[in-house]
This record gives C-alpha cells, sequence and structure tokens, in this order.
C-alpha cells in the first residue's frame, strides 16, 4: 500500500509541476517584454546606428514575435539547454551552477535555526498552555512574524559585523570557491530569514500539539496507563509530524523567495542577485532560467515533503 | 506477584465506591454532578449501570480511573481497591492501576484509537507498558489478543492502521488492549452506541463471554435496558446525580422498588428484543433547582408529604445483607410493576 502511494504522490507531483514551470516562466517572460527597455541598446552600446541594433535584435532572435521567442526558449529548456546570457555568453546553467549552492546553503541554515528553535519552544508552549513559556512564544513570535527580514538582516549586520565584529557583513564568494567563507557569510543572513521561520514553526506545533493532545485517543492512551510524557514523546509528536513537515515546506519556499532581498542586503552571490541582476539588465535567458531552476526546486521540496508526510501517516495517499 | 495482586479475601468486594461526588466549575460557578454515589462491585461480577442523558454514568466511570479534566472536576469520597483509594493515591500508583488491573472502553471507537500507530503497537502497548517484554513477545501476544476478540486472519490485521477497520473492528482492537494485561475490571461506557446494530449484539456477546471466560467483573454503562437484562447481573440505577436503586437483575426487572426504574421498565415493549432503548418518562431531569429531600418527586406520581425529606440510599433487601438498595420513602408502601412476571 505504502509503496503504491510513493508512485503515485511522484507522478501526480511531476503532473502538475509541468503546467506551474509553464505558467511562471511564461508570465515573467511576459512582463520582461512588457516593461520598457531594449537589451538591444544596451548590447550595441549608446551610439550604435539603427541598423546596427537591427542587426543585432536578428542576432538574438529579438526581432521575432513574443509567441516564437518564448516558444523558442521554451523548447530548448525541455531539452536541457537553459540558453546563454545576452550579456556576458555564460551559459545560463553555469552561473546558476555558481550562484545556486549559495541560495541553498542560507536556506538550509534558516530551516535548521527555525527548527532547533522553534520545535522545543512550540512543545513547552503547547505543555502548559497560558504559562509563562506559552506567553513568551506568543509575544516572540508576533515580532518574527512582524519584523521585516530585510530590517532585521541590517540589523544583524550593524550588531554582529559592524559592532561585534564576529561574522563578516559583505563580501561572500562562492560556496564552490571557499566553503568556510561562504557558510561564515551564510550565517547573518540566515539568521535574518529565520526570526520568521521560528515564529511559524513554533505557533504551528503549539496549535497542532495542544489540539492532539486534547483528543479522544489520548484519553485511551491514560487509561493505558501511559504517563503524560510518554504520550507526549511517542505519541503527540508523532501525530504533529505531518504538520510540522508541512509548515517545514512552506518555510522552504518561502525563505528561497525572501533570499532575493536578503542577498541584495547581504551582497551575496546566490539566486536572488542573480535574476535581480539579470532583471535589471533585461537579460531574458538569465532571468528565465533562474525562474525555471526556482520552480523546479520548490516542486522537489513539495515532493519531498508529500512523501515524509506519507510514510509518518498512514491515512495519507496523495 | 506483588502484594498489591494478591488475591483479598473472596467476601470483600473488588471495588467499593462510597459517597463518590463530582464538582465541576464551570463559567456559571460550580455544579455538583453527581453526589452520594456509592456501590460495589464484587469479582466477576457484571454490574449494568443505567439512567437518562446527563445522570452522571460517563463521569462515573471516568473518575474510577482519575481521567476527568483535572482543572474543573473535583472528586470527593473514596473508591477502594486493592488496598488503595483511588480518588487520591499517588499518580504513580494510579497509572499501576490503569490499564494493568481496570481496562476502560470508550464510546467512540473511531476516534479513541491513535491514527498513525498499527493497532497490533497500540495492543502490545498496553502490555510493554506495564511489564518488561520483548518486541516480539508482544507483538506475539498481541496477534493472540486479537484472535480472542474474534478478528479473522490476526497475523495481517495487526499490523493495520486503525482506519482499515470497520467500527465493530476497532470496538474489538480497544477491547483486546484493554484486556492484554488480564485487569480485574473491564469499565465500558457506552462500547456499541456508535455501532451498526447487528455489530452491537456481537460486541456484547464477546464482553459478557470474555468476561465470564476471564473472571473479569465487568461495569457496563449503557442507555440500554435490555443489554443489562441480557448481559449483568446486576443493575445499577441513577437519576439526577444519584444512584436511586442497585438490585441483582433479576429482582429489579421482576419487582423495581423505585418509582423511576419501574418507569423505566414499563415502557419497554419486548424485554427479548435489544434495541430497547430508555423510554422516555414524562418530564425532565432537574438541573439547577433540585427538589429537597428524593430529587425525582417532581416527575413521580406516587410522591406524597415527606419525600422532601433528605434521604439516604436504603437498605431494602428481602434478607438482610442481600445488597438490594433503594433511594425511596415509600419502597415499602407502594407496589410497582416489573416486567418480567
Ligand atoms: N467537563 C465537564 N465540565 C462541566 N460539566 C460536565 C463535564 N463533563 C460532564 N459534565 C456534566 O456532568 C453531567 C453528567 O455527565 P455524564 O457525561 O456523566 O452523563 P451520562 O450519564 O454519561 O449521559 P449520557 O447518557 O448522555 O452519556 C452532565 O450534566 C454533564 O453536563
Ligand atoms: S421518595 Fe417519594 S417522590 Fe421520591 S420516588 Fe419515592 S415516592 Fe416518589
Ligand atoms: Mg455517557
Amino acid at each position: 500500500m505504502a509503496r503504491r502511494s510513493t508512485t503515485r504522490i511522484i507522478g501526480g507531483r511531476l503532473l502538475q509541476a509541468l503546467p506551474v514551470i509553464f505558467l511562471a516562466t511564461f508570465i515573467v517572460f511576459s512582463i520582461l517584454k512588457l516593461i520598457p527597455g531594449d537589451i538591444a541598446v544596451t548590447l550595441a552600446g549608446d551610439n550604435a546606428t539603427d541598423a546596427r541594433l537591427d542587426e543585432i535584435r536578428a542576432l538574438y532572435g529579438l526581432d521575432q514575435p513574443f509567441f516564437v521567442q518564448y516558444g523558442a526558449w521554451l523548447w530548448k529548456a525541455v531539452q536541457g539547454d537553459l540558453s546563454r546570457s545576452l550579456l556576458s555568453g555564460e551559459p545560463v546553467i553555469a552561473a546558476i551552477a555558481r550562484q545556486f549552492p549559495n541560495t541553498l546553503l542560507i536556506v538550509f541554515i534558516a530551516i535548521i535555526i527555525s527548527l532547533t528553535v522553534g520545535v522545543p519552544l512550540g512543545i513547552a508552549a503547547a505543555i502548559k498552555p497560558g504559562g509563562v513559556i506559552d506567553r513568551l512564544v506568543t509575544f516572540v513570535s508576533s515580532l518574527g512574524i512582524a519584523t521585516p527580514y530585510f530590517w532585521l538582516g541590517m540589523l544583524l549586520v550593524d550588531l554582529f559585523a559592524l559592532r561585534l565584529n564576529w561574522l563578516p557583513a559583505t563580501g561572500a564568494k562562492s560556496l564552490s570557491v571557499a566553503p568556510l567563507d561562504a557558510i561564515q557569510h551564510a550565517i547573518l543572513p540566515a539568521m535574518a530569514i529565520a526570526a520568521g521561520g521560528i515564529a511559524a514553526i513554533s505557533r504551528q506545533l503549539r496549535a497542532s500539539l495542544m489540539d492532539i493532545l486534547s483528543s479522544q485517543f489520548v484519553r485511551t492512551l491514560t487509561a493505558k496507563g501511559l504517563s503524560p510524557s510518554a504520550i507526549l514523546w511517542k505519541h503527540g509528536l508523532k501525530n504533529v509530524g505531518v504538520n510540522l513537515l508541512t509548515v517545514t515546506g512552506l518555510l522552504v519556499n518561502n525563505m528561497l523567495a525572501a533570499t532575493v532581498v536578503v542577498e541584495a542586503v547581504f551582497a551575496i552571490p546566490g539566486m536572488g542577485n542573480l535574476i535581480v541582476r539579470a532583471a535589471i539588465q533585461r537579460d531574458l535567458p538569465m532571468v528565465q532560467g533562474v525562474i525555471f531552476a526556482m520552480v523546479i526546486v520548490v516542486i522537489l521540496v513539495n515532493l519531498i515533503t508529500d512523501l515524509l508526510c506519507a510514510t509518518i501517516d498512514p491515512r495519507i495517499e496523495a | 506477584m506483588d502484594a498489591m495482586t494478591a488475591p483479598a479475601p473472596s467476601d470483600t468486594p473488588l471495588l467499593s465506591i462510597r459517597g463518590l461526588g463530582i464538582r465541576f466549575r464551570t463559567a456559571q460557578g460550580d455544579w455538583q454532578a453527581t453526589r452520594d454515589v456509592s456501590f460495589d462491585i464484587a469479582r466477576g461480577e457484571r454490574l449494568g449501570i443505567v439512567g437518562e442523558s446527563g445522570c452522571g454514568k460517563t463521569i462515573t466511570g471516568l473518575s474510577m480511573l482519575r481521567l476527568l479534566p483535572p482543572r474543573v472536576a473535583t472528586v470527593e469520597g473514596t473508591i477502594g481497591f486493592e488496598g488503595k483509594n483511588l480518588v487520591d493515591c499517588a499518580a504513580r500508583d494510579m497509572r499501576r492501576v490503569r490499564g494493568r488491573r481496570i481496562g476502560m472502553i470508550f464510546q467512540e471507537p473511531m476516534s479513541a484509537l491513535d491514527p498513525v500507530f498499527t493497532v497490533g503497537d497500540q495492543i502490545a502497548e498496553s502490555l510493554r507498558v506495564h511489564q518488561t517484554i520483548s518486541k516480539a513477545d508482544a507483538r506475539a501476544r498481541a496477534i493472540e489478543m486479537l484472535k480472542r476478540v474474534g478478528i479473522a486472519s490476526p497475523e495481517r490485521r495487526v499490523d493495520d492502521f486503525p482506519h482499515q477497520l470497520s467500527g465493530g473492528m476497532r470496538q474489538r482492537v480497544m477491547i483486546a488492549a484493554a484486556l492484554i494485561c488480564q485487569p480485574q475490571l473491564l469499565i465500558a461506557d457506552e462500547p456499541t452506541t456508535a455501532l451498526d446494530v447487528t455489530v452491537q449484539a456481537q460486541i456484547l456477546d464477546l464482553l459478557r463471554e470474555l468476561s465470564a471466560s476471564s473472571d473479569t467483573a465487568l461495569m457496563l454503562i449503557t442507555h440500554d435496558i435490555g443489554v443489562v437484562a441480557e448481559s449483568c447481573t446486576r443493575m445499577l440505577t441513577m437519576y439526577a446525580g444519584e444512584v436511586i436503586e442497585d438490585a441483582p437483575v433479576d429482582d429489579a426487572l421482576r419487582r423495581p422498588l423505585h418509582p423511576y426504574t419501574s418507569g423505566l421498565l414499563r415502557s419497554l415493549p419486548h424485554l427479548s428484543e435489544r434495541r430497547s432503548k430508555l423510554p422516555s418518562i414524562p418530564g425532565r431531569v432537574p438541573t439547577l433547582n433540585m427538589p429537597t429531600g428524593c430529587r425525582f418527586q417532581p416527575r413521580c406520581s406516587h410522591a406524597t408529604q415527606g419525600c422532601e425529606r433528605p434521604q439516604a440510599l436504603l437498605d431494602a433487601g428481602d434478607r438482610p445483607g442481600s445488597g438490594r438498595r433503594v433511594r425511596c420513602w415509600r419502597f415499602r408502601d407502594i407496589d410497582l410493576p416489573g416486567v418480567v412476571h
């Protein structure tokens, strides 16, 4: 049974992925086409003649109708070719391979922080609703949700980098080039986006654990002679597992989006950095490629979340 | 075996409840849900508890394993069991009674099992809480227990999750988990109300059979006097938070001593049929303004002057010490019809 539902989940997810990839890239393509500005001008230089501009447009297919351009890009993309940057000529895949690890590193550290702080807080709050820890969690998580992470990022830079000089503020290198350096640089941005993560996880865990602990089967367990702690750690945690995984999956997606801003604050050479630069310069293949990669990662995260949920909760069948 | 499980002299009851009162703290103030509840359960006895909705059957059962919400409920009186008072013994001692010496099953087998553990795990868990036993042995015992409660191909079912079983099977699983430690007493609170009619009879037969074959006492809470007539040896009638009659089933059916019990019986069409729900008796259970003295006064056709005197459960045995008790001032004067002649 479990195996059948696994293949069903994977199949269903992949089918869902196709229209998402299609829609996301199409929308981004349209937006970049609609807003004013012309890459041909950038490429040709300021005092290029009209003839030279036309030449360049023809060279890159920019003179083709909108749908043809999109179709051509998509056709190559599904074959694994994300084209080259219009500006640097670098293969888009290579740029992504260089920058994505930095972004993933930030998100990874942020998730670890969110879980290690948020889970104990949520459990402590659920055990004694209305108690000191519970009220503290409610307060801190309201703060965590209300604080914009770019602002928090700047506060962190001010405190840890400029005043205490513990961690570097900017100047990160790529993870593949200088791993230790990249990790050091990832800590502050990760902390900035982890605040919201801690808030989300502790809140969600508190609510769903309280829900579970007040359900009927807990009375059965008590009547069987289990201690309150056995009920909490064995039955309570397994029952909230699905909820926790779902929140964590959503959080990964949100954090990927948040890195766009946070990377700018900390000048991290990640995906956010890549897409912002490419968008400003109208480097269409680059923007498209980054979106494409992001969507695939989001889909993978959702898929993994669903598969894990199905192994925890036998009632889930895609 | 430790001292706790050493057999007591056979004339002392297995469980002895005296002056049990349950009080709830509510938004409208304190509310005394039951008072002066006293009864015994003998070894191997099958006691049926009946009474209208809200009279306090469930909370009495829950209080015996101390399962009432501690923040809102206060319990007074004593529940004597194997040398301890379950009302105030240490939490540790209480846990050693729960599931091991007294088992309990509930009305809703759908929600009473943990959805993310297999039924085998949950049956074996009852055993593993109370004794050191290997996982494999516990599993073998769980399979054996599933077989005893009448589940077909238990070797396969042991790995099923609750949602894969029907309501009747889940209740069988509950029974298996409650009886695997061979407790002295099983409390069953309306164990069949949520089930299909045909399944109800099977579960009741199973409970009676298991109770008889393993000499486990049964406390069966039900709305259905027919069930008591068929499954139980003694019947306890409750009204508005009090025990109003306590008698061997045959006596209670033939010659009820309390007008309320008589009213319940009289409107039973065919006692032999199982689906005879508690009939309606004119009037409602008083909740806020309890009458002084007999609480049944406003609905009683035999009420007269004197019924408002403070009232206790009176010994009404034909022979002294026969254990028949009734809470009615006039039980000697009035002759009430029963159902069996
Ligand atoms: N947690 C609680 N807080 C306040 N009052 C409660 C609580 N639990 C039960 N009661 C009250 O105690 C009284 C007895 O309830 P109980 O559930 O024992 O009735 P019952 O005889 O089992 O009825 P039924 O046949 O409907 O199951 C009811 O009036 C009920 O409202
Ligand atoms: S004491 Fe009086 S009112 Fe109460 S049941 Fe007996 S006769 Fe009726
Ligand atoms: Mg009840």
